[in-house]
């Protein structure tokens, strides 16, 4: 299968890049990784008139803490980087568990946090890790620097926020409010299948006590969800085992998955039930044992 | 075909072409390509490296797995213009006919094949995985190959060829 055809540019700046988009528009793509993008291209699904290949510009490829828990993860940090960061399994327990379960391994080699955020697909690990953590997007245009919050970031099935002449440069999580704990799981048949469910949990805790809790679902609705509802009954909580079921049973109620070959929406609920539920009481124990 | 005659791998329907220089085991190669054309294509046809394989086409089997700059990609899914300026290592540069990599002597000592489509793409997996990892479990073996299918299902002997090749590094 071949692309159809289009005019490639290799940018060595941001500025250079931002001026292609600004000049092409809606016939502008950018590419980063490619992982979702040349596929898609392969398949006729999108057909960009100009591809502004990123990988040249120097200063994307990093990801580094922000003093106070934050983070941040430029435009070209692949997968890889997050999977063997040295940085995460301490200050990020939620990304260092999701990091090793995107894609394969030969596709982390190239795939980008952000451009998986960008690609907005509802069975992307890292919207529901970011939206968990209450990440954003900065975007780049000639107006400056913008920064959007993931919920708003991801509007819709395969739909970002971004104007034709932004390009997302990096994905922010922001400080904590305490102490973080959570993970990442995922249900998948085979690796590199598309999940049959995947849970982000993201929770901040002080003195024994959640004062922050983030959880979202992936695979189970047209977009990424956040699990307000099952959010609000940890929050002051010490992770009983009643409030731990109250959350489970609240997510599984906001998933809106579809019976397909995967298996069968009520079985998909169940997941996510299970997947909370098997988090939070993980996350129990050590907070129990400090306290 | 010489290092530096150029391969053209364009056809004659006058689309914009760009030249590009890859060095491709260890070898400086020049080509005209379109820039549509994926890496696979511009191995297998532009240079005859046809050791890379194409198999599912959508990024899933990894049996067109090559090195770039060190690191595994899937060269269905990359474009032949991002290699300009890069290196890249195929199956036919991982080790000579006398003298074969050890990954490549594990899968003929445990038999780490049937049908060979997936192979070269395993072979070149696994050599990424050793180089960042040289002493893998069987587990983080398996982990490791995860982006590569068998059809064939021959797994266990190509994890105990990874293992294979990782006890005799250690030598």
């Amino acid at each position: 299968m071949y692309p159809s055809r289009f005019r490639y540019e290799a940018p060595r700046t941001l500025d250079e890049a931002l001026a292609l988009l600004a000049e092409h528009g809606d016939e502008a793509k950018i590419l980063a990784g490619g992982q979702s993008l040349v596929p898609m291209m392969k398949l006729r699904f999108a057909a960009p008139g100009v591809l502004v290949d990123i990988n040249g510009v120097q200063g994307l490829a990093y990801h580094q803490e922000v003093p106070g828990g934050g983070l941040r993860v430029g435009a070209l940090c692949r997968h890889v980087d997050l999977e063997h960061s040295a940085i995460l399994p301490g200050a990020q327990p939620t990304m260092a568990a999701a990091a090793p379960l995107v894609a394969d391994p030969i596709v982390r080699t190239r795939g980008t946090l952000v451009g998986s955020l960008c690609h907005a697909d509802p069975q992307g690990d890292w919207a529901s890790v970011m939206l968990a953590l209450d990440g954003a997007v900065v975007a780049a245009s000639p107006r400056g620097l913008r920064t959007i919050p993931v919920g708003e970031f991801v509007v819709g099935t395969f739909q970002n926020a971004l104007e034709q002449d932004e390009i997302a440069v990096e994905a922010v999580v922001p400080a904590a409010q305490g102490t973080r704990s959570g993970s990442y799981l995922k249900l998948e048949r085979r690796v590199g299948d598309f999940a049959t469910a995947g849970v982000a949990v993201a929770l901040e805790s002080d003195g024994g006590r959640v004062v922050r809790a983030g959880i979202a679902l992936t695979g189970v609705g047209p977009a990424t969800i956040a699990a307000v509802d099952a959010q609000q009954a940890l929050l002051g909580s010490s992770l009983e085992p009643d409030v731990v079921e109250r959350a489970a049973e609240l997510a599984a109620a906001v998933a809106r998955p579809r019976t397909d070959h995967r298996g069968t929406a009520d079985y998909k609920r169940h997941v996510v039930a299970t997947f909370v539920r098997r988090i939070l009481t993980a996350e129990r124990a050590p907070a129990g044992a400090a306290a | 075909m010489t290092a530096t005659e150029p391969v053209d791998t364009t056809s004659d329907t006058g689309a914009p072409t760009r030249r590009i220089t890859v060095t491709v085991n260890g070898e400086r190669r020049v080509a005209e390509v379109e820039p549509r054309l994926l890496l696979a294509h511009l191995l297998r046809q532009g240079l005859a490296l046809t050791g890379t394989h194409v198999g599912c086409d959508t990024t899933n089997c990894g049996a067109c797995t090559v090195l770039y700059d060190g690191a595994p990609v899937k060269s269905c899914t990359m474009l032949a213009v991002q290699a300009d300026g890069h290196e890249v290592t195929t199956v036919e540069g991982l080790g000579t006919p006398s003298e074969l990599d050890p990954v490549q002597e594990g899968f003929v000592a445990e038999h780490g094949l049937q049908c060979g489509f997936c192979t070269p793409g395993m072979m070149l997996a696994a050599r990424a995985l050793l180089n960042r990892n040289p002493d893998p479990s069987e587990d983080e073996i398996r982990w490791g190959l995860s982006g590569n299918l068998c059809r064939c299902t021959g797994y266990q002997n190509i994890v105990k060829a990874v293992r294979w090749a990782a006890e005799k590094e250690a030598q």
